[in-house]
């Protein structure tokens, strides 16, 4: 196992250079480059750089130079654990990066936290209650969790609550507290406003975990070892608890190392429509106006955290199923 | 073999239907028959033929969609120190107990699960939870029903890998089922179901998926625990070898209905039914002429939702009277002693008019 573990991690570095080419050319991929979309936006308000001013920005940022040595050096500066400038900002990626980074776990982790906690127990409550009346309904919500994109649900709410209640349910802090110092006052305002989008982000995938539960619970259901169970004496409740569920959290259990990269993704469309300040519209900003040193740098942590989190989900199914465990230590 | 006076378990007329979107299918109609302690009971039948959820009908585990309609199951249980089994009715050692009055789910039917009744379940190879150890769900059953420490549960459950003849215990009992080869793994069912000491134990096809060499050690370890503890089994199989090589009695059912009954010798001897003939004459034999084919019935198993009128085996059935057998089902009657058969060719016309 520990073998198995340690191939992984080496294997680490190779993908993340691949990655970190894609990354690149996806960003450098859309026609022109930071300066030239500044000066339209600049053209469009009125004014203009002369050429000169230009061409020194363009020496200043590299962009003069051919597109292997923009990313040999932009290479150079993450492997010193440099992650650049931004060119819109003109302050640090990593400082940009890090101010926002707590509010996006938070907000993370609590529809993480959301999802799991409703869509387990109803899971296995449909899958028990097979095809009765509460099932059907849950059935029918689910299906419309799953279909509705979560910026439309987002839209739909925040027109509600604002012409049914005036509530401007926008952002995750009233306009007061926005850039206020940390006080108690802040963090309730904070719990005030960061349940909406929880609930938003969180829906999606409830609905899916639900249907996954509950199919995984199914298929647990009709196994030899359920008839076994209750002929020793077990309650249909003990009985449920201790076995096929445990059976069928097992394969969503593996998955919550994909979770890793939602935690620092931040919902990027939803995100931006409740105008959250999280990574997510950093990271749209930074794609529309070409920061391609901000933008790449937030793709490739997302790369680096999906990757860890891949290895995290199979250490988790290994830990969790014997039958795994026992064939990689086999291996 | 001389059967005690009363039985452990007299099933009386049980019938259990399953209610589908498609229609209603009879599994069970009207199946009744006499298991004494310490007796072996073979129940034979085509798949198909309700011999399993009978069983299952027994210990109120049917699947969802199935419900036991009427009938009894009289179960003789031990009351001596057993206050759990209490039933509020006149104090004495042992108790008759119609388990259809309870309640599937009811504390009183889980104790009697396992403890007075257990099962060797049909698919033995995957009666295991694979992420659970085989010590572990043998344990649970003997912390349920007895009221002893983990450290005891763990002693009992080598103990009962033991009996049933599996080498290494204390390491086995740690193993996953799927680290056990398939006759380890028939041990391992067969030390669960007697862990807890029951006086009947259902043995439901245990010796389908195993060859034959380990199925004949399988047979004989369960006839050799069953003299050693005098347990009552209800074995059920549609091998006819197996059933004259361990029962005492014989159900031969068709259709959710018993055909026949009686002492093994009998049937196989003196056969009323045409069907129980007709399944004999199936047989391989040694004495059977070479390259010729074996006789087949004919026809196949109707379709649950399309049972025949009268007699369910009437359109198989090779002495078929028209008018007769296609009209009312026969009773189960007295073709000897302890051997009855439900057979219109026995019965005279006055009880069928």
């Amino acid at each position: 196992m520990l073998r198995y573990i340690l191939q992984r991690l080496l294997l680490i570095p190779v993908l993340l250079f691949i990655f970190s080419i894609l990354v690149f050319a996806l960003v450098q991929a859309p026609p022109g480059d930071f300066l030239t979309s500044y000066i339209a936006s600049l053209a469009s308000s009125g004014s203009s750089l002369d050429q000169e001013l230009i061409d020194m920005l363009k020496a200043q940022y590299g962009l003069d130079k051919p597109v292997h040595i923009q990313y040999l050096r932009w290479m150079g500066n993450l492997l010193s654990g440099n992650l650049g400038l931004s060119l819109e900002y003109q302050r640090p990626n990593a400082e940009l990066i890090a101010e926002r980074l707590g509010l996006t776990v938070l907000l993370a982790l609590l529809s993480f936290v959301f999802t799991w906690v409703i869509a387990v127990p109803i899971g296995i409550y449909s899958a028990t209650h097979r095809n009765s009346l509460l099932d059907y309904i849950v059935t029918v919500v689910n299906y419309i969790g799953v279909a509705t994109p979560n910026f439309m649900l987002a839209l739909v709410l925040m027109w509600w609550a604002f012409s049914y209640f005036g509530l401007s349910v926008t952002g995750l802090f009233s306009r007061e507290f926005e850039q206020a110092p940390w006080s108690l006052a802040k963090v309730a305002d904070l719990l005030k406003h960061i349940w909406l989008p929880m609930i938003i982000i969180g829906v999606a995938g409830t609905a899916r975990l639900t249907r996954i539960m509950r199919a995984n619970l199914l298929d647990e259901l009709n196994k030899p070892y359920m008839v076994a169970g209750r002929a020793r004496g077990l309650s249909e409740w003990q009985l449920v608890m201790k076995y096929p569920v445990r059976l069928a959290i097992n394969p969503l259990a593996s998955t919550i190392g994909w979770y890793l990269p939602e935690l620092f993704s931040g919902s990027l469309i939803v995100a931006t429509v409740m105008n959250l300040q999280n990574i997510g519209p950093l990271l749209l900003r930074a794609l529309i106006s070409q920061d391609m040193y901000l933008a790449g740098s937030i793709l490739l942590i997302y790369c680096f955290l999906a990757i860890l989190g891949t290895l995290i989900s199979d250490i988790l199914i290994a830990w969790l199923d014997p039958r795994i465990r026992m064939e990689k230590v086999g291996a | 073999m001389h059967p005690p006076a009363f039985p452990l378990l007299s099933v009386q007329d049980l019938k259990a239907y399953f209610y589908m979107d498609e229609g209603v299918v009879k599994a069970v109609d009207g199946v009744s028959f006499d298991v004494y302690p310490g007796q072996v009971v073979g129940i034979v039948g085509e798949s198909g033929c309700g011999k399993s959820v009978t069983m299952k009908a027994i210990l109120q585990i049917l699947e969802p969609g199935g419900k036991i309609v009427s009938g009894k199951v009289q179960l003789r249980v031990r009351r001596a120190g057993r206050p759990d089994l209490d039933t509020g009715g006149p104090n004495s050692a042992e108790e008759l107990l119609d388990l259809t009055r309870l309640h599937p789910n009811s504390k009183l039917m889980r104790k009697i699960r396992g403890a007075e009744i257990a099962l060797i379940p049909q698919e033995p190879m995957a009666a295991f939870s694979p992420v659970h150890t085989v010590g572990s769900q043998i344990m649970e059953a003997i912390l349920l029903h007895n009221k002893v420490s983990k450290a005891e549960a763990r002693q009992r459950a080598i103990d009962a890998f033991r009996a049933v003849g599996i080498s290494m215990p204390e390491q086995r009992i740690d193993a996953y089922s799927w680290e056990l080869s398939g006759g380890l793994r028939q041990r391992a069912i067969i030390a669960m179901a007697l862990s807890c000491n029951p006086r009947l134990l259902i043995a439901d096809e245990p010796t389908t998926a195993i060859d034959v060499t380990t199925q004949a050690q399988i047979l004989r370890l369960l006839r050799d625990l069953q003299r050693e503890k005098d347990t009552a089994i209800i074995f059920i199989t549609h091998d006819l070898g197996v059933i004259a090589q361990m029962a005492h009695y014989v159900v031969v059912m068709y259709l959710g209905r018993v055909m026949e009954q009686g002492p093994v010798n009998e049937i196989f001897a003196n056969p009323r039914h045409p069907y129980t003939q007709a399944l004999l004459k199936s047989i391989p034999s040694v004495q059977s002429t070479p390259r010729v084919r074996l006789p087949t019935i004919s026809g196949s198993i109707p379709h649950p939702f399309n049972r025949p009128k009268g007699c369910p085996f009437h359109p198989r059935c090779t002495q078929f009277i028209r008018g007769v057998c296609d009209s009312a089902a026969p009773e189960l009657l007295a073709v000897g002693k302890d051997h009855l058969a439900s057979c219109f060719l026995y019965q005279s016309q006055e009880v069928t008019a």
